[in-house]
């Protein structure tokens, strides 16, 4: 059987994908599958982030967008380095 | 490859209306919150009957009331139901509802309290319930086509497995069964909130587009920024959605969305527990996001299948509509699979299709459309829940 992905992104414009494991330890060489294609990459985890969580596809600046879907998902608020969490912690609604 | 479902048949009840039903209750269907006791009683003398207790009905006025009565004649008018027993505290509202539920042609009598008490209104209720049974547990399933089926959906404990599986997997099945002349719905006014764009743009033309944004502002005006009290990261997302990964709202509506599928386009707007009255295709009610208040309603609008894609692990039911619930998180399988109806865990790991996974929730949606008991009816979950528009007098 094929190996397991680790990680999936919804859009090639997204710059967080979301983890689709249990139990994902950090230093873990993830297999990542964008959905719109099927294309794969590799990437490694920086922490041990919870099944359906975001880690950060490539260093995140605070003020940058977060993109998934394509589409604006809110702000970044502290920087965060590839393969960091992606969460409430640093990521924001520009909503209120 | 998909399958063609053109032709596809599945049995149900056809009602006196022509509508089709697939599950056959008889209905103990309380007008006021005061009636509860009087119909649970009923429907403990009388076996296969069902009561709905509920929390209102006095006092209400205006367009609070207008929206009770049609949940409540909405519900006893679902062709789930066959035939239906109201009781209300007093004649005339109570009569209103049996008008209402008449309508439809199926067998119905009110019963009011005043000046009888309780106990003779059980007893004379309980007599006409009886009958009733009878007459519904005497009517066959019949064959009939797919496209006749109501279908409704809401999401509820989101998180981004939602967006990924569950809900993608809604959007396929309403892509295909849609153009064959299904009835579909989709609604959660408050939680399309960082995906309007995307939601206008779902409407069959501009014209609707706007007007569905002009009802969604004044929903953000109306409601939210009138009674906020603090910004609303503590209700939106929920804890359970931040708990499942999803971090703003934003994320959350680009997710729900998913639920309509590629292709499929909303025709008209329905405002809570409105029946649709322009024919077959998709419709967007305005609702509440609360998953009990919003199939309630959605229920009260004609829906006679609920699809139910949920992350965390929602788990909802009602009294007379089956909730067929989906998951793609594979830790809410493990954990709580009792509660799962259709398991498409599958995308998450690259061995299922979204494609595929759609055609596993429409062979779902016809074995429960022919008798098959969902989780949330095996387990007993019948939660009905009114949406309230303001206090009552």
């Amino acid at each position: 059987m094929a190996e397991i992905p680790h990680l999936l992104v919804h859009n090639r414009k997204d710059n967080v994908g979301v983890v689709v494991v249990e139990n994902l330890a950090a230093n873990t060489d993830m297999l990542c599958c964008i959905t719109e294609d099927n294309s794969t990459f590799r990437l490694t985890s920086k922490l041990d982030v919870p099944i359906g969580h975001k880690i950060a596809l490539l260093d995140l600046k605070s003020g940058e967008t977060a993109i998934k879907y394509g589409e604006d998902i809110g702000k970044i608020v502290t920087d965060v380095a590839k393969g960091d969490h992606v969460h409430t912690h640093n990521c924001k609604t520009k909503r209120w | 490859m998909s399958l063609g479902y053109a032709g596809r048949k599945i049995t149900g009840y056809r009602r006196e209306n022509g509508r089709v039903g697939v599950r056959n209750h008889v209905l103990i269907l309380p007008l006021d919150d005061i009636s509860n006791a009087a119909c649970e009683a009923v429907a403990n003398n009388i076996k296969g009957t069902i009561a709905i207790p509920h929390a209102y009905g006095r006092l209400q006025f205006g367009e609070d009331l207008e929206l009770h009565f049609r949940t409540i004649i909405g519900t006893g008018s679902n062709p789930n139901i066959a035939a239906c027993v109201v009781i209300g505290i007093e004649p005339s509202w109570t009569q209103r509802v049996v008008d209402g539920i008449a309508a439809t042609g199926k067998p119905v009598e009110g019963f009011s309290i005043e000046q009888n008490g309780d106990l003779k209104t059980i007893m004379n209720a309980s007599r006409s319930a009886k009958e009733m049974v009878h007459h519904a547990t005497e009517i066959q399933r019949e064959e009939c086509d797919i496209s006749e089926l109501w279908i409704s959906t809401k999401c509820g404990e989101s998180d981004t497995t939602t967006g990924l599986g569950a809900n993608p997997t809604v959007g396929n099945m309403y892509d295909k069964l849609l153009p064959l002349g299904i009835t579909g719905c989709f609604g959660e006014t408050s939680e399309i909130t960082g995906a309007e764009h995307i939601c206008r743009r779902r409407a069959v033309n501009e014209e609707l587009g706007e007007r569905w944004y002009r009802m969604w502002k004044a929903y953000q005006d109306e409601v939210i920024f009138a009674y906020q009290t603090d910004d609303l990261s503590d209700s939106q997302p929920t804890k359970g959605n931040i708990a499942g990964g999803l971090t703003t709202i934003e994320e959350k509506a680009l997710g729900n969305l998913e639920k309509i599928g590629r292709t499929s386009m909303y025709k008209e707007i329905l405002g809570p527990a409105e029946t649709p009255n322009l024919g077959e295709g998709l419709y967007f009610m305005d609702s509440s996001s609360a998953a009990a208040e919003c199939v309630t309603i959605m229920a009260a609008g004609g829906f006679v299948i609920h699809t139910f894609p949920t992350g965390q692990g929602n788990v909802i039911g009602h009294p007379i509509v089956p909730v067929i619930k989906i998951t793609a998180n594979p830790r809410t399988i493990r954990t709580m699979c009792e509660h799962i109806d259709v398991d498409v865990s599958g995308i998450l790991r690259n061995e299922m299709t979204i494609d595929q996974a759609g055609d596993v929730l429409i062979e779902m949606i016809c074995r429960t459309a022919n008798g098959r008991n969902t989780a949330a009816e095996t387990l007993g979950h019948r939660e009905f829940s009114m949406t309230k528009l303001y206090r009552s007098a």
